[in-house]
């Protein structure tokens, strides 16, 4: 470390230079951390305590019913310990563009099945005794400016009541957070007891089933068991566990990853061909310098180590600076309103962040620290 | 002052400098030239994804063809009517007539899960049961392989788009849909539109295997005319029989496709920007570099008398003739990366996978090299305006 200063002078030999090119870094790890987001907020929302859940839909797609009937069959399958039900709702409120998610569930079931969700005691109770109670999550609440004990009109496009009406108003009786930050707070929740009363057709039938099993180990085997238990009825499923199904959901918008991937590295090459140049020119324009250094004593690896530590400072200093940007505007949420709940950026990626700015600083000092390791002294010398 | 014709000598002598001195700072031009490149092909492409899909999308309606469906759904998945409905807006005022009857086709839209060929995961594959009309009101249906299915018959035929994507579909390859399984006769296309992603089969076929009984999702109607749209309308919404609401099909896909390509060039360009400042960061610094690389030069040729806006203007041509550079080559890499490749997408309104082929148009071209010559202008500026302030003394005393 005695040598930082001397690193630290390099650096500012040419200030501009230095400082254009830790920009157009901060800039690569600005994007990083956009790309890391979307990523997230198209692929995320599989939740740790979605290991031991399974989901159940009809075999041939997600649009067909289920019986309610299914649920006691599940649960005597050895190795299910509770089954419940949602169905799509397909409500809007107010305009098509406010779209957010509601579903009816049966609520002491579906809180046990979901403890990501965290809602007081006070508010389960109250949903508990109100029939046409329902729960919102907490940046739907915010977005609408809706209070516990307002009443909100959802126009279903599927579902029409008794009375012909697709209209149905709830009662706002609980806002839940999420236990962690990649916990959709988007959709309502509302009571299948009084849906299923109300609906004016398809009475008994739900949308899809989410199972939780005693020992995750046995999730495949049960699985299967299930597959089993309803084939060759008029309703065939098909199950698989909670993260390959929403896996499977992002997976229809396209191949997210691979396209992440082909932009993060067309910016990286980029960004490591600039940086790259910079520091092999001012490793060239300083020769004579090194040359000097090796003539008062320093060694090969010295040298190597000198200019290695000078990229690597110029990338980390560049890449935290990107990430720290990345962070403070991802966390303001969703840039495209409403399309993208949950638009924010991982942890893991931070320190993936960081990796990459340690790794950019190596390649792109390799070649110039290896030159200047080879050096020879007189010829060296010889040029100033 | 000199004339004009002077000033213009003067720059293109000093433009000229620059550029054939340009292969001694090979790597900083380079950088720059690849860096701009990289953006432009960043962009066009991101861009060329909600241009292939909005195209699908677009070719799927005409003007003079209609969209019934139930009031308040807002696609044909959650539309419903019973066959009552559909007749009486069959035999609406309106409806193009041939000797068969109507031009009008009931539909069923549903979805069945099929593997993805690419990713091997399941998505939602769009199934569409027709009646007899549904080939006269969508006229730019071709068979471009095996037949057309057989009326009243569990025989399929599929979207060349849905063969292309999804797993199973060839002709000869059977469908399974509970416990019925419909064998794939013919392959056709629909002028590039949004049917391609489709499999079809007799509407009579489908509805019992989705318990669907004697009901619909929608009508689909060719109109007399493009004007007598309205016509229909208002005998459809104002009929007390029907709960239903109408469409233009080119305006019913247009708004289909908004939810997506709102998505696709908000991100486009939120990246591309990002981009884009990263890459006049990496053209100031080769600007920057070239000038400190010829910093005697220029004083020399100040000291004969050369104007500074000749300079100015000169390192400011030089930047842009690099940005160009890039500008083109990027657009090259994405017209060859990009245009035509297929791909497939899920249509956020009818939950179901959309199938199309990315498009580099010219307009998103010429975007491309706007930005770049904007990128080279940006990052010209500042190093030309240095290069003209040099004191000419102290640099021509750095011999």
């Amino acid at each position: 470390m005695k040598f930082l200063h001397l690193i630290w002078g390099n650096l500012r030999r040419k200030k501009t230079r230095t400082i254009l090119t830790l920009l157009s870094i901060v800039v690569a790890f600005v994007l990083f951390g956009f790309l890391s987001a979307i990523k997230q907020a198209l692929t995320g929302g599989v939740v740790m305590e979605g290991a031991n859940r399974l989901i159940v839909r009809h075999k041939v797609s997600i649009i067909q019913m289920l019986p309610e009937s299914y649920k006691m069959r599940m649960e005597r399958i050895p190795g299910v310990a509770a089954a419940t039900h949602q169905t799509w709702f397909g409500g809007i409120y107010q305009d098509p563009k406010n779209f957010f998610m509601q579903n009816p569930v049966v609520p002491e079931e579906f809180m046990d099945m979901h403890p990501e969700m965290l809602l007081s005691p006070a508010q389960r109770q109250a949903w508990l005794t109100t029939r046409t109670g329902a729960i919102v999550g907490r940046s739907t609440a915010t977005r609408f400016n809706w209070k516990v004990g307002d009443k909100v009109p959802i126009r279903s496009t599927i579902w029409a009541q008794k009375s012909g009406s697709f209209i149905w108003e709830f009662d706002i009786v609980g806002i839940y957070d999420g236990k962690e930050k990649n916990t959709d707070t988007t959709p309502l929740f509302f009571r299948y007891d009084y849906f299923d009363e109300a609906r004016r057709g398809g009475t008994g039938s739900v949308g899809w089933y989410t199972i939780r099993v005693k020992d995750p180990e046995q999730a495949p085997v049960i699985a299967k068991l299930v597959d089993a238990e309803f084939e060759n009825s008029s309703a065939e499923t098909k199950t698989e566990p909670e993260g390959a199904f929403v896996q499977a959901w992002a997976q229809q918008v396209g191949d997210i990853a691979l396209i992440t991937a082909s932009i993060l590295s067309a910016v990286f090459f980029t960004i490591l061909l600039v940086t790259g140049n910079t520091i092999s020119q001012s490793v060239r324009e300083r020769t004579g310098e090194l040359g000097m250094l090796k003539a008062i004593g320093f060694t090969n690896v010295q040298v190597l180590g000198l200019v290695l530590a000078e990229s690597c400072l110029l990338a980390v200093l560049g890449g935290v600076a990107g990430l720290v940007v990345a962070w403070v505007m991802t966390s303001r949420g969703d840039p495209t309103g409403g399309l993208l709940p949950l638009f924010y950026m991982p942890y893991r990626d931070l320190a993936v962040g960081v990796a990459f700015s340690v790794a950019l600083g190596l390649v792109t000092g390799f070649f110039p620290a290896l030159q200047a390791m080879r050096l020879q002294v007189a010829d060296a010398l010889r040029k100033i | 002052m000199a004339g004009p014709i002077n000033w213009l000598s003067q720059v293109s002598a000093v433009t000229q400098f620059g550029i054939l001195s340009m292969p001694q700072r090979r790597g900083s031009a380079a950088a720059a030239v690849f860096g701009i490149a990289g953006v432009v092909a960043v962009l066009v492409g991101v861009l060329s994804v909600a241009e292939g899909f909005r195209r699908a999308m677009s070719a799927s309606g005409s003007p003079d063809s209609a969209l019934v469906l139930r009031g308040g759904a807002d696609s044909e998945m959650v539309s419903g009517f019973m066959r009552s409905s559909t007749s009486i807006i069959a035999n609406a005022p309106g409806v193009a007539r041939n000797k068969a009857g109507p031009l009008a086709s009931a539909e069923l839209f549903v979805i069945i899960n099929l593997p993805k060929i690419s990713t091997g995961s399941d998505v939602n594959v769009p199934l569409r049961g027709v009646e007899r009309p549904a080939l006269v009101v969508r006229d730019n249906l071709r068979i471009v392989e095996g037949r057309m299915f057989e009326w009243g018959k569990d025989e399929v035929i599929v979207g060349v788009g849905a063969a292309r994507e999804f797993a199973g579909l060839k002709v000869g390859d059977q469908i399974k849909v509970g416990r019925y399984s419909w064998p794939v006769v013919g392959i056709f296309s629909a002028s590039g539109g949004a049917s391609e992603s489709e499999i079809w089969s007799d509407a009579a076929v489908l509805q019992p295997a989705y318990h669907r009984g004697d009901s619909f999702q929608s009508v689909y109607v060719k109109l007399s005319s493009v004007d007598t749209f309205n016509q229909f309308k208002d005998s459809i919404t104002t009929d007390p029989r029907l709960n239903a609401q109408v469409f233009r099909q080119t305006d019913y896909y247009a708004e289909h496709s908004t939810a997506v390509t709102k998505l696709v060039t908000t991100l486009g360009y939120l990246i591309a920007s990002l981009m884009a400042v990263g890459a006049v960061f990496g053209a100031l610094n080769t600007m920057y570099s070239s000038v400190s690389a010829r910093g005697r030069e220029i004083a020399t040729l100040r000291a004969l008398g050369f104007g500074s806006t000749a300079v100015v203007v000169s390192v400011m041509l030089e930047s842009i003739a690099l940005a160009l550079l890039g500008g083109l080559l990027g657009a090259g890499i994405s017209y060859v990366a990009f245009n035509g490749f297929h791909t497939a997408t899920m249509n956020w309104q009818s939950f179901s996978q959309v199938t199309f082929a990315l498009a580099v148009t010219p307009p998103l071209l010429v975007q491309g090299v706007v930005l770049a010559t904007l990128i080279g202008s940006v990052g010209g500026l500042l190093p030309a305006v240095r290069a003209a302030r040099l004191p000419i003394a102290a640099s021509l005393r750095e011999l």
